[in-house]
């Protein structure tokens, strides 16, 4: 049934030069976490640090079968959003570190990121907040007769919020075009789901508004990749919002801050070992004759010299003026008092 | 040129021009489309709009205003109804942590020009029917907050509210749709969202309040006129940013000051009136500042009792009488 052609997966369209960025992002992010660990554990980072470290075939996957004009809304677990829209990696370290040169000033840290150029309205911290904004989001663009989806990528513990079912509710009645995008990493913070949800798929909570819904694998970037895309035209042909499940895990605490004490290390060693999506991504390509391991070798090394400078321009960024510190409260002016 | 209409009108005329004049202008919130709106704000406007531009939604009010917020991200002007104050309490989650500050949080990149238009008041509807939440959205830094009294206010804030950049949260009173006022012809009557204003003046005392307290401080001043004394009544139009300079004048001219609000006293806006009133002006005060309050129980649904707790004319000149340390002759009422 399926063809190889050369510079190609079987069975999957997409050009070697996108399979390439792919393997590119979920690296960059990959290590861009690993090293605001380190970071961290240097006291350059500081308050909440969550890792998206075993997650990132879900943020590259989805966000590069985005059209570039659709919103996005996420949580708050956001660094690989940023990276994966292609952020300045630069400006990504420079948030966490607190700088002026952040992505947004060293005014939100970790869980707030955002870039309005990318039509990337902000990583939020409060569980399922982000989607009714997102609902919102289509709502405008429906309002407006645009074609953009509303993106919004959450976690599992949200679907069991009043905010979510109010969400999903509003964008199925108006026929919003939302893509409700759960990330499954099976816990909620140090939860698992079993213990949290009345239901284990997520995806079966849209069924309750006649929302179309699948699961996809999480790990398989390519498989996120095309679920999204098929979702994505769904809501953009105008038949309202599509929900899609990803299943993923990770592996690291939910913060700096977590002993980790409700989950064995074998399951995270299961995860590492045998579900790795960096590690598919790349047996894939090389056993496919797509890249050779050299190939893939030099972006690893080109991700590891960004990453370093990254945070070289995080340091040496200044801090942010204490004379802005009032700044953007409001945006009209204020005359009195 | 001017007319004479009511509270409810001035509301309406505001949400019509505005809408006439700006396509992404558009109204969401419960029953306010085919029901006509709780307090008949809407009536007749989903005819005249349509259903997309006048929505009515499910109950469910932190959705409402977290839709609004994701609609003005995207481009929208929404002004979404929350059917009374006391189902703010539902929103304030969007409101507290997502609406007021998205525009800081992200460093100034993109706003959320939404209107929260909600109502408090009483009427035997006891105790979760007949609050008062000003104050919890009037600590918020990011929030504007209004409170008009007059139609004058109600229309030329409304309108300003629509028009600008930041969240507002727009309090109207149930118990003063119907009162009259002049208010200045033309689409263009826009007013400044901030200031309080002086609307009687007087060198005895100063009253100071909002929304329906105004009417109570009015009242009272007309009959205190008859005893001789001379109170100023300052309306305060809107709760944040606060006009305290304007209050601060009137206290030196005065040295007296009496705060009228409706919500319980405890941690309520007249503690942060007297608060910010005896930072700057201790040495003008002659008697202490008196707030004229709820009495702190959840309101009951029967009368009498209702009647005993919130504040009324009778209340607020025993306040006055007890700043001015004197017994007044007070004429009995017509």
């Amino acid at each position: 049934m399926t063809s190889t052609v050369d510079g190609q997966l079987p069975g999957v369209a997409l050009p070697k030069s996108e399979l390439l960025e792919m393997y590119r992002l979920m690296v960059l992010i990959r290590r861009f976490e690993e090293v605001a660990a380190e970071q961290y554990a240097l006291g350059k980072i500081a308050g909440f640090l969550h890792l998206y470290i075993g997650e990132e075939a879900v943020a590259v996957g989805a966000i590069r079968a985005m059209d570039p004009a659709d919103h996005l809304v996420t949580h708050y677990r956001d660094h690989g959003y940023a990276l994966a829209l292609g952020l300045d990696p630069r400006r990504c370290m420079a948030e966490l570190f607190g700088k002026a040169t952040g992505l947004v000033g060293g005014r939100g840290g970790s869980m707030h990121f955002a870039d309005a150029s990318k039509h990337y309205w902000g990583g939020y911290a409060i569980v399922a907040g982000l989607l009714p904004i997102a609902a919102g989001l289509g709502l405008a663009s429906k309002y407006l007769n645009q074609r953009r989806v509303a993106v919004a990528i959450f976690g599992d513990g949200a679907t069991n919020n009043g905010a979510f079912h109010e969400a999903l509710n509003f964008a199925a009645l108006w026929k919003l075009p939302v893509l409700f995008l759960c990330e499954n990493n099976q816990y909620g913070m140090g939860t698992a789901v079993q213990y949290a949800s009345a239901v284990r798929e997520m995806y079966r909570k849209a069924c309750a508004y006649d929302i179309p819904a699948e699961q996809v694998d999480g790990q398989d970037v390519i498989a996120v990749y095309e679920a999204t895309k098929r979702a994505l035209e769904h809501c953009r042909s105008g038949n309202g919002p599509y929900f899609l499940e990803a299943l993923t895990f990770r592996y690291r605490g939910h913060s700096m801050a977590d002993p980790e004490t409700y989950r064995s290390k074998d399951e995270v060693e299961e995860w590492r070992r045998h579900r790795d999506p960096v590690i598919r991504l790349r047996e894939q390509l090389v056993t496919h004759n797509v890249a050779t391991l050299e190939e893939l070798a030099a972006l690893d090394q080109a991700v590891e010299e960004a990453v370093a400078e990254a945070v070289r321009f995080a340091d040496e960024s200044p801090e942010p003026d204490p004379a802005t510190l009032t700044q953007f409260v409001y945006a009209d002016p204020i005359t009195i008092g | 040129m001017a007319r004479e209409i009511t509270y409810r009108d001035a509301l309406r005329e505001a949400l019509r021009e505005e809408m006439y004049r700006d396509e992404r202008v558009f109204l969401m919130g419960e029953d306010i489309g085919a029901y006509g709106g709780s307090y008949a704000v809407t009536r007749g406007f989903v005819q005249e709009f349509g259903p997309d531009r006048v929505r009515d939604t499910p109950i469910a009010e932190l959705g409402i205003v977290g839709l609004g917020i994701g609609a003005a991200i995207g481009g929208l002007r929404p002004v979404v109804e929350l059917m009374t104050i006391n189902f703010s309490l539902l929103a304030i989650d969007q409101i507290v942590n997502h609406l007021a500050k998205i525009y800081y949080m992200f460093n100034g990149q993109f706003t959320a020009p939404v209107v929260v238009r909600t109502v408090e008041g009483f009427g035997q509807l006891a105790a979760t029917h007949s609050q008062f939440f000003e104050n919890y959205f009037a600590y918020v830094p990011g929030l504007r907050v209004v409170a008009p009294a007059v139609p004058k206010d109600a229309k030329g804030l409304l309108k300003a509210a629509i028009r600008g950049n930041d969240p507002v949260i727009f309090i109207e009173h149930s118990l003063i749709y119907r009162n009259r006022g002049v208010v200045p012809d033309g689409e263009d009557f826009v007013l400044p969202l901030e200031g309080a204003e002086v609307r009687r003046e007087g060198q005895d005392v100063t009253l100071v309040s909002w929304l329906r307290g105004y009417y109570l401080a009015l009242g009272a001043a007309e009959e205190l006129a008859r005893a001789g004394i001379e109170c100023e009544v300052i309306d305060l139009r809107v709760l944040r940013p606060l006009d305290i300079e304007t209050i601060v004048r009137s206290v030196q001219k005065t040295n007296r000051l009496v705060i009228i609000e409706e919500g319980w006293k405890s941690f309520g806006v007249g503690a942060e009136i007297a608060a910010a009133v005896q930072e700057r002006a201790l040495d003008d005060l002659d008697a202490p500042i008196l707030r004229v309050a709820s009495v702190e129980v959840p309101m009951p649904y029967a009368r009498n009792l209702e009647r005993l707790v919130v504040p009324n004319k009778d209340r607020v000149i025993e306040a006055v009488r007890e700043v001015l340390y004197r017994r007044l002759p007070v004429p009995a009422a017509d």
